[in-house]
Formats: structure tokens, sequence, C-alpha cells
């Protein structure tokens, strides 16, 4: 138990990752997959920040007052991680809504079907 | 003058994103094709420029912003992938005078803008992660030119040109995810992210579990990225139905710096041949390269759509250099070099004559073809010879790499990978066959009889293609001496 507290941030990065790919493999609906790679990159953001956070540690803004900082180095790199993310899930959206115009459904195996013919 | 030279290796990124905002900005067609055009051949001179001061002076180190590595980004340009970044501005350039009259005969002017916008982009991502010395560095170019192709492959002329571009978006992100995945564990283990401070960290922790499990996401997620069999679903569907151009574009380009980065992750970073050799690596990706070199030979053989034989053929391809690699030696990483500056110029000459076919006749059915050889006597005759260099024959480029590849396995005493490789080719010679039986020795069909030779603007491009692959067929002195010697640098590690 105390093996899964103390690295609890790690333990909640396996499973959205986990989860997040499995949804992206077992859903049919485009947009729920969107959801699921969602999750999955979110994941990566935690594991990314985990690390970088130290116990008691403040901004790293130097002052005579503290000694200990966090690292800001993961935060800048999640934000750009975060831009890239807004941008895959939006011209993913963009796609899906181009699919049901062009298709009539957003089902993969039903526009799968359609492919076939 | 001066001031320019230290400044090349941001310009080789800077200019086509510069340019890409033009085409966004001023949204005229032809207007945008002009800038696409300069900036595509200026990028091509840069690199020219900037392999030969490799060859000169060595590595070239430019620190971003004036911030000094390991803190800042580095753009750091060795012989490795200052080889890479000569290969992706040259199909680059080569196919941009060949854009126009494709492009502008489907879309509008603010269209093509958009069309030229994203493929400004993806040159800029593609340059970008061959340059660059920061593993986040990567991630971000990698998305930028992965995003920029999601959209070109969605502006296929077919319906399914959207569900292909949605099905690598998935991927993509995937392989983009479990890359950044690989790389924040190893920043975790070091605390650094310039790739060259991280290969002088790693040795002495590099059987701790976590970079272990960091070598696994990154192999994963590169492999995805590169087509790899079985991370290949993505491509054959990306390839036959997005636009001609962009298929050729991508085919010669993206493949290939994913590859770079793969050598890049393995043997620099890791710590060179004899890291990669502890690891079970090489026996996975020997039997995943060759499974690839057969099964999509033969998928290929039953594809009755050309585009999409090609791409199949692609992965075969793939299958070719990454059996090259996974030998870990001067002589088979020589071979994958080479194979991928021949497969580079191949794949893009073919793809552009199919292009020329799409042009005329509107599809690329081969049962619509029969004939096509006697109207499109120029385009076929070229089909011909970059399916000959394809296949390998003597004489073509194709060749030069295979025997590398060859020589890489007799050196390892496995005679036996040397009759696979023979086969795999005498699977391409198959599917080529297919289409030279149809196109040379069946009577037109109505719709055939009436077309004309492809327009010489699509036509002399491929042509430069063609001539550059009898070229290095003859000549080796540029394309496999410079992979011989890119090939040491990766075997011992050196950075």
């Amino acid at each position: 138990m105390s093996l899964i507290l103390a690295s609890i941030n790690y333990w909640v990065t396996i499973i959205l990752m986990i989860g997040g790919l499995y949804i992206v493999v077992a859903h049919g609906n485009m947009v729920k997959k969107l959801v699921g790679l969602g999750i999955f990159q979110t994941s990566v953001y935690l594991l990314f920040l985990s690390p970088g956070k130290i116990l008691g540690g403040t901004a790293p803004i130097i002052s005579e007052k503290f000694e200990v900082y966090s690292n800001p180095l993961p935060h800048v790199l999640i934000l750009t991680a975060i831009v890239v993310g807004v941008a895959t899930i939006a011209l993913g959206m963009a796609l899906v809504v181009r699919i049901n115009e062009a298709y009539g459904t957003i089902e993969d195996d039903e526009v799968h079907e359609m492919e076939q013919e | 003058m001066s001031f320019m030279q230290e400044h090349l290796p941001a310009l080789q990124v800077v200019l086509p994103l510069v340019a890409a905002s033009l085409c966004a900005l001023f949204r005229v067609g032809y207007l945008s094709w002009l800038i696409t055009l300069s900036s595509s051949i200026l990028s091509f001179l840069v690199a020219v420029f900037l392999l030969l001061r490799v060859l000169e002076q060595g590595i070239i180190s430019y620190e971003i912003g004036g911030w000094s590595p390991p803190f800042g980004i580095e753009y750091r340009v060795d012989l490795i992938n200052a080889f890479v970044l000569l290969i992706v501005s040259c199909v680059s350039a080569v196919i941009v005078p060949y854009t126009q009259k494709s492009i502008s005969a489907r879309f509008g002017s603010t269209e093509q803008s958009w069309f030229y916008c994203m493929y400004l982009l993806v040159l800029t991502g593609l340059l970008g992660v061959t340059i660059t010395g920061d593993a986040f560095n990567i991630f971000v170019f990698l998305e930028i030119s992965s995003l920029a192709s999601y959209a070109l492959i969605a502006m296929g002329r077919d319906r399914r040109g959207l569900t292909a571009a949605y099905q690598y978006l998935i991927m993509g992100t995937i392989g983009a995810t479990f890359i950044v995945i690989g790389i924040g564990l190893l920043w975790a283990m070091t605390g650094t992210l310039n790739l060259y401070d991280l290969a002088s960290r790693l040795p002495e922790i590099k059987s701790s579990r976590p970079v272990l499990a960091a070598l696994a996401f990154l192999t994963v997620g590169v492999s995805l990225k590169l087509a790899l069999f079985p991370l290949h679903l993505w491509l054959p569907n990306a390839y036959a139905y997005g636009p001609s151009v962009a298929s050729a574009f991508l085919a010669g380009t993206a493949t290939k710096v994913s590859i770079y980065l793969l050598l890049r992750f393995f043997f620099t970073i890791f710590g060179g041949a004899t890291f990669f050799t502890e690891t079970p690596l090489p026996e996975i990706l020997k039997i995943l390269a060759l499974i690839a070199m057969f099964a999509a030979s033969i998928v290929a053989i039953f594809q009755s759509n050309i585009k999409r034989m090609l791409a199949y053929s692609s992965v075969a391809q793939i299958g070719f250099i990454i059996l090259g690699i996974s030998y870990a030696t001067e002589t088979s990483l020589t071979g994958a070099m080479t194979h991928m500056f021949n497969h580079a110029i191949m794949k893009a000459g073919l793809f552009l004559l199919l292009g020329a076919i799409m042009f005329r006749l509107g599809s690329v059915k081969i049962e619509e073809l029969s004939g096509i050889g006697r109207k499109m006597p120029l385009t076929m005759a070229g089909f011909v010879i970059l399916g000959l260099s394809l296949i390998g024959a003597p004489g073509t480029a194709g060749f030069i790499s295979k025997w590398y590849l060859g020589l890489g396995a007799l050196e390892q005493g496995e005679w036996w990978i040397l009759v696979l490789i023979v086969s795999a080719s005498l699977l391409t010679m198959i599917y080529i066959g297919r289409v030279v039986e149809v196109a040379y020795f069946r009577e037109p069909t109505d719709e055939v009889v009436q077309l004309k030779e492809a327009p010489l603007e699509m036509l002399w491009p491929a042509y430069l293609l063609i001539a550059a692959a009898i070229y290095f067929g003859f000549d080796t002195s540029f394309s496999a001496d410079l992979a011989r010697q890119a090939a040491v640098l990766l075997v011992n590690a050196v950075y």
C-alpha cells in the first residue's frame, strides 16, 4: 500500500495512459477515439510534471528566503505539449466533421463498410 | 556573407517556416507557388552549403538565441544529418516545380495557398527534426510536420482521403506520444534534453530499467512514424488517397526522417553498435524487417490501385532499410543509409509519374491503364526505369544499396539473408512487371486512345529523379561514400 501511495502520481499516469489507449483501440466512434487520445496525451503531462516537483520547493524565483526550488523546465515543456495536443484534437475534430459530411456517419465500421463497396 | 554562413543552420528551418506564413497571408495560388518554389530551392542550397561546411570543418554547432547548450536549444549538424537534410530538401526542390500544374487543376486560388502552406510546414518540420540537437524539440518539429501532413492527405481527390488522414492522425499521435514518453523517461533519469549531453550521461545508467523502458517507447514510437511492419497500417491509405504531390513528397522524405531518428536514438545516444547488439533489438528488428519485405511485397502484387501498390512497396523497402540497421555494422548501415537516399529518389519519382497519369486519365486503376505505354511513352518509360531501380537491377541506384545490404549480411556469415533479399526483389519484379505488362502489351481502351503525353512541367522533375536514379547507379562517390562515412560515425557513436 505504501508503495502505491509513495508514487501515486505515477500510478495515476499509468492508469490514464492505459485507459486512454484502450479507448482509442476499443471504441468505434471517431469522436470517442479522439477523447481517448486526449486522455492518453494528458497522462504524459503528469509523467513530465511529477519528477519536476520537489516537496517543499517553491517557484523558481531566486530569493534569499528560499533554498529549495521546483524545476521549471517540465512546465515549459508541457505547455508546449498542451499546445500540440490541442492542435491535434482540433484537427482530428475537423476531420471528423468532414467525414460526417462525406459519409453521413462517424462510426468506424460503417465508414469501413461504405469504403469496401 | 559570413553572417549568413554563421546562421545557416537556423535559416534551414526558418526559411520554409516564414514562407509558409507568407502563403497563408497572401492566399493567391500562383504567388504562393512562387514563394514555395523559391524557399524550397533556397533550403536546398542551404543544405548543400551545410554539407560542404561539415565536410570541410566537421561538426557545426549553432546556439538558438545565444543560449549555450546543454541549457539552450542546440542545432547541430554533422555528416549524418547533413546527408538527411540534403535528401529532404532535394526531394522537395524537385517536386515543387511539378506541383503547380497538378494542384491548380484541382483547387481554387485560396485552397492552393493553403496547400502550399501545409506543404511548407511539412518541410519545416522534417528539416527541424533532422537538424535539432534537442530531444523535446524533435517532438515539437515532428508534430509540426505530422499535423501538416494529415491536412495535406485530407486534401485528396477521394473522400477516402479523409478517413486515411484520420487514421494517420490517430496512429501518428500515438507514435508521437510514445516518443515523448521515452524522452520524458530519459530526461527524468539524466536531467538533460540535449541529445549529445544525453549521450555522454547515458552510458553510466544504460542498464537501469527506466532507460531500457525509454528505449522501448522510443523504438515503438518511431517505428509507428516510419511504418515498420506491423505498425504500417496508416501508410497504404494515406499514400493512396492523398494528392499525388503529397504522396510523392511524404514517401520521399517523411519516413526517411523517421529512420534517421531511429539511427540517432539507437546509435548516437545509446552508445553505438556495442550497446545496440547487447539488447534484443537486432533480432526483433531483423524478423520484423524480413516479414515487411515479404508480406508487404506480396500484398502489393494483389493491389489494383497502383498508388496503393507503391505504398505497400514503400513498407517493403522500409523493411530493407531496417534489415540493414539490425546488423549494425559499417557495411550494413552504409546499405541502409544509401537505400534511404535511393528509395527517396525512386519512390518520389514513381509517385510523380503516377500523378501525371492521374492528371491525364483521372485514375490509376491498373485495369484502366491498358496500352497506356503507347500514348504516354515518356511517362511509362520513366516508370519502367524507376521500377527497375526499385527491383535493384544492376546499373541503377537500387542495385548499389541492395549490394551493400547483401554484403552486410554476408559479413555476418548469414548467406541465407542474401537469398531472402534476392527473392524479395523478385517479388518487386512481379508487381512492377504487372504494370508494365498492362501498359505495353494490351490494346489501348477508348479512354486511353484519346490521351496525350503528360505536360512538360510534370515530366522534367520526374526525369531529374530518373537521371539521378541512373547516375547514382554508376557513380557511388556521393551517395554510398557519404553514407559510409556517416555509418562509421554511427557505429562508433561519435558525436
